[in-house]
């Protein structure tokens, strides 16, 4: 089966040009599609069967430089999941999805309302009173109907996290509040995935990257029982640059967990406050 | 001898920022609790403290030279 699957894709592949002018050979978006559809394979599981044969999909052309084959093929293999489909998580959304995390699984019990419009990327004026977990999933397909989604539309507390987190390869936090931050914390530790931490208020942003073993978001935030529900956002707004850049802090870390390379903010944490440009790691 | 140190405070704080945070006066020997109270930072507001990048408490002891950083809790996304 493997082996015609991979015929098949050998003979609808053809050469195309990088813009340095390497050669390489790359299979359409349609093709993926259509040999998915004759196989019953999953449309993954074609690009990641192109990959492991030196074929890259071509709507990840402009991964490669970066990312190896191989690096690109974990990716469709990792399963990510997102807690907070608002500002950061809707940006972590779009961005995972169009770097090829082969399945995302999406997390928010919420609904979009018009406040949301200034910096969610996925609310629109015609999804007022949409839930944010299926608009997402409408997205992604449309971004990219090869990565596999899993929507929850319901609000990650002690009582359901497990289930929601378990088999993830990475947690990424993108939530409001502080007090569900140390439930995901818990819950991450307990499962023994790394879970990616981020919060933003106004201008200002942090983001680090927890593994399992580390002492965590206590660091920043103080002890669980100690900590407020809610943080200096309520004062200072959230503001769309902030989101967006904070939340792109939050994918590369996803990518170098996953790809173990690079140098992550693992006991570390990247303090932002773009009101003056301050960009600055800390050593906790 | 004067001693300076570098203040930059984040998010919500940033209102407590003196004018001249760049090259702020202290008294050689105090700690970040005292530096807190001087510029009237409500102590819960200052959870994570840091000096030189490095993540510090209110009673680390500045000497002049520094560069303190403070957040306070954000919880936004």
């Amino acid at each position: 089966m493997k082996r015609s699957v991979v015929e098949a894709i050998e003979k609808r592949s053809m050469d195309a040009v990088f813009p340095d002018k390497d050669v390489f050979r790359t299979i359409s978006v349609d093709d993926v599609i259509a040999l998915s559809d004759s196989f019953s394979v999953k449309q993954r599981e074609i690009e990641i069967f192109a990959l492991e044969n030196s074929i890259i999909p071509n709507r990840y052309a402009r991964n490669v430089k970066s990312f190896s084959c191989k690096d690109q093929a974990k990716l469709l293999k990792s399963k990510v999941s997102i807690a907070g489909l608002g500002g950061l998580g809707g940006a972590v959304v779009e961005m995972l999805a169009r770097s090829g995390i082969g399945c995302l699984n999406l997390i928010d019990g919420d609904k979009f309302d018009e406040t949301n419009l200034n910096r969610q990327l996925i609310s629109c004026e015609d999804l007022i009173g949409i839930s944010k977990a299926q608009a997402a999933k409408k997205r992604i397909a449309k971004i990219n109907s090869s990565v596999e989604i899993f929507a929850h539309p319901e609000f990650l507390d002690r009582t359901n996290a497990k289930n929601l987190l378990e088999g993830s390869d990475v947690v990424i936090d993108c939530l409001d509040n502080i007090e569900t931050r140390f439930v995901i914390e818990k819950n991450s530790r307990e499962l023994g995935i790394p879970f990616v931490s981020a919060a933003i208020a106004g201008f200002s942003g942090h983001v680090m990257t927890v593994f399992p073993q580390d002492d965590g978001i206590c660091t920043i935030y103080g002890h669980a029982e100690d900590a407020p529900q809610k943080g200096a956002e309520d004062s200072t707004g959230n503001l769309s640059a902030t989101v967006m850049l904070i939340a792109a802090c939050e994918c590369a870390e996803v990518y170098k967990v996953l790809l173990n390379k690079g140098r992550t903010l693992r006991k570390k944490f990247l303090a932002v406050d773009l009101i003056d440009n301050t960009f600055e790691i800390v050593r906790l | 001898m004067a001693h300076f140190i570098t203040i930059k405070l984040f998010a919500s704080l940033g209102k407590y920022a003196p004018a001249d945070h760049e090259r702020y006066r202290i008294e050689s020997g105090i700690s970040v609790r005292d530096l807190l109270n001087t510029l009237n930072i409500p102590e819960d507001q200052a959870k994570l403290i840091f000096i030189n990048s490095v993540k510090s408490t209110l009673s680390s002891v500045l000497k002049g030279g520094e560069r303190v950083g403070i957040f306070p809790p954000v919880g936004g996304g």
